[in-house]
């Protein structure tokens, strides 16, 4: 369990409100270890949103531990954190969140302005992402002068260009239609397969999440199944029936 | 690093043109004013300088003083105490560079068909030295004409102007009050007094002509006031004090009686009018200080607008690595680049308006490369302190909440 990508015990996160205390997230306890493929499922107030912040490093849990590639990431501040984000992660995000005014090249090259990475080092990388993602030709296109789909693939190679360990992904396939949601999902694929890279991806289509190999079922802020894809799927028909 | 953060800074200024324009145009009138009002403002100040140096330095001008006769008080000058006397053993004193009687008088001056009226003054050699005065063409009258009472004249650029024309003056022939006086020389133009007299309206003959020849004096040998130049300005206290001793005890004037003369301090004059102009030109530069202060709220304003603008921009940033330094130096640059760039055009407008200003209404300006350096520092420090409060503010923003900013 030492080399365990991510790892939590008994994860607590509060919302302090007007109307007084929200628990959102009780008692979550994970662990992901290289090369895994998990998708997080779950109706909208499960808890899988705040989940994915607290995993990638960009929210706190109230109480619990959590340990991100052995690091104890309660102990660690602003700057260690960014560092983490910048090196250890990758985010996906369901908006594609890419910078409008810049070129697709300078879109997947952002991260590594944070590394120190020279300009021609960071334009040559950044063209080798695209490629891998299969986005050589329109390099210097502006974000809004191509489809959702190519977007996204940009938007991917841009979590892949500082080589993380980790990709997160927060409903990537949410603005796309199925047909290209596919295709980014055999992307996924192929990224886990290949390039052995751990995925954690949160959805609620039950189709996108039969691309990874293990389900975490998430309802009111708890765990409610985690195992294996096929069992999932089971398991939802004995419910149904 | 700071190389990328720069080029980032400038992408974000270029996909916002027009607004970036505008705010650097508050910094670009700021400094031009500045640049601008002190070029006039010191300008204005050589000015004075330049009029007082025309008096000479360290200038003494000594009085006959009032009298009192019958329990009836004249006023300054009314009686005639200073002689030509007096002039030579003030020369004595160590403070004193030089001493120059002068009995003032006005007459009619003749050359051919061209006639004209001006002050004709009574003196000495050392009248030229105590003014700082050269001459354009000729040469001065020495001692020996002094001594001889010799008819001869030295003109102002106004009289030989107004008698010759285009002739040279310099061993003519001139009447004043009806008897030749032979032009030894002319004197350089010396412009305006600080009062606005013309300076160069004068002629100047030995003192003893004046005296005996020319105007006639009520006691021989009197004067109507003496100049005295001291050796230097921090020697004047010294001589002012040695001119009334002597002065006293050449008058015979006993203890607790009043002088009979009385001494002006020129320089202290001409200081108050420098003064007057110095004070001119830095209320003229904080008047322009403010316009520079209001371009830096403005580039305040328009970053606090682009933090907030650009809060889902922070978000990503700060999703893909960006620590929050890395957050405020860009937003930190841009202030910086905004009001850099805003100060150079602002210096180069400055520059150009001040000459224009000086080609179009005859100011003299005076463009020196101290308030250029001043107004880089100050447009710097302006950028930095109103950059910082909106770039400390994007730099604090939680990368959550900012992610979720629409």
């Amino acid at each position: 369990m030492h080399n365990a990508v991510i790892r939590i015990e008994r994860l607590y996160k509060e919302y302090v409100t007007d109307a007084g205390t929200v628990p959102v997230l009780k008692d979550v306890t994970i662990t992901v270890m290289p090369g895994e493929f998990v998708a997080i499922m779950g109706a909208s107030g499960s808890g899988k949103s705040t989940l994915m912040n607290i995993l990638g490093c960009l929210d706190v849990a109230t109480s619990g531990n959590y340990f991100l590639n052995g690091r104890d990431v309660n102990r660690l501040d602003g700057d260690e954190l960014a560092l983490l984000r910048n090196q250890v992660i990758g985010f996906v995000f369901q908006g594609f969140n890419l910078l409008p005014r810049a070129n697709l090249e300078e879109n997947v090259a952002l991260p590594l302005i944070y590394r120190g990475v020279s300009r021609d080092q960071r334009l040559l990388q950044a063209k080798e992402m695209l490629q891998k993602v299969g986005l050589g030709k329109h390099n210097r296109s502006r974000p809004n002068q191509i489809s959702g789909g190519q977007q996204q693939r940009v938007a991917i190679a841009r979590a892949l260009v500082n080589q993380p360990k980790l990709l997160l992904a927060d409903e990537p396939t949410g603005n796309l239609d199925t047909h290209t949601s596919h295709e980014i999902m055999t992307l996924f694929s192929e990224l886990n397969q290949r390039d052995g890279i751990t995925i954690v991806l949160i959805t609620h289509e039950a189709d996108i999440a039969a691309y990874a190999n293990r389900l975490v079922r998430l309802a009111d802020g708890q765990v409610i199944y985690d195992g294996p894809v096929a069992n999932a799927a089971d398991e939802h028909k004995e419910q149904a029936a | 690093m700071i190389l990328a953060m720069l080029s980032e800074a400038w992408m974000a200024m270029w996909a916002n043109r027009l607004r970036t324009i505008l705010t650097m145009l508050g910094m670009v009138i700021g400094v031009a004013a500045v640049i601008i009002m002190l070029a006039i403002g010191q300008g204005a100040q050589q000015q004075v300088q330049a009029s007082i140096a025309s008096m000479g330095s360290n200038l003494f001008i000594i009085l006959s003083g009032s009298t009192t006769s019958g329990g009836l008080r004249l006023g300054g000058g009314a009686t005639p105490t200073l002689t030509v006397a007096d002039a030579q053993s003030l020369e004595e004193l160590p403070s004193l560079a030089a001493v120059a009687p002068s009995s003032p008088g006005t007459a009619q001056l003749v050359y051919g068909p061209n006639n004209w009226s001006t002050q004709v003054i009574g003196t000495t050699p050392s009248f030229l030295l105590v003014r700082d005065w050269q001459l354009a063409s000729g040469s001065a009258f020495t001692d020996s004409d002094i001594r001889a009472a010799t008819r001869v004249a030295l003109l102002g650029q106004t009289v030989a102007h107004n008698l010759f024309g285009d002739v040279d003056p310099v061993e003519k022939t001139i009447r004043i009050k009806n008897s030749p006086y032979l032009v030894l020389g002319v004197l350089a133009a010396k412009g305006q007094s600080l009062d606005g007299r013309d300076q160069d309206d004068t002629v100047l003959v030995p003192v003893t002509t004046a005296q005996s020849k020319l105007f006639g004096t009520q006691f021989a040998g009197t004067v109507r006031f003496i100049m005295a130049q001291a050796v230097s300005a921090e020697a004047m206290p010294v001589a002012e004090k040695a001119i009334t001793e002597l002065l006293r005890q050449r008058h015979r004037i006993r203890d607790g009686a009043e002088n009979d003369f009385s001494i002006r301090n020129l320089t202290a004059m001409a200081n108050t009018a420098a003064e007057t102009a110095q004070v001119m030109s830095l209320m003229l530069g904080a008047i322009a200080s403010i316009s520079l202060l209001v371009g830096g709220i403005g580039i305040m304003n328009i970053m606090l607008v682009s933090v907030t603008e650009r809060t889902r921009e922070i978000g990503i940033r700060m999703a893909i690595g960006a620590r929050s330094q890395d957050i405020l130096l860009q937003f930190l640059l841009e202030a910086i680049i905004i009001s850099v760039i805003g100060c150079l055009i602002g210096v180069l407008l400055g520059v150009g308006g001040a000459l224009l200003v000086s080609q179009l209404s005859g100011m003299s300006v005076v463009i020196s490369i101290s308030p250029i350096i001043m107004s880089f520092a100050v447009a710097a420090a302006v950028g930095i302190f109103f950059g910082w409060y909106p770039a400390r503010k994007a730099s604090m923003l939680r990368p959550i909440e900012a992610l979720r900013y629409q």
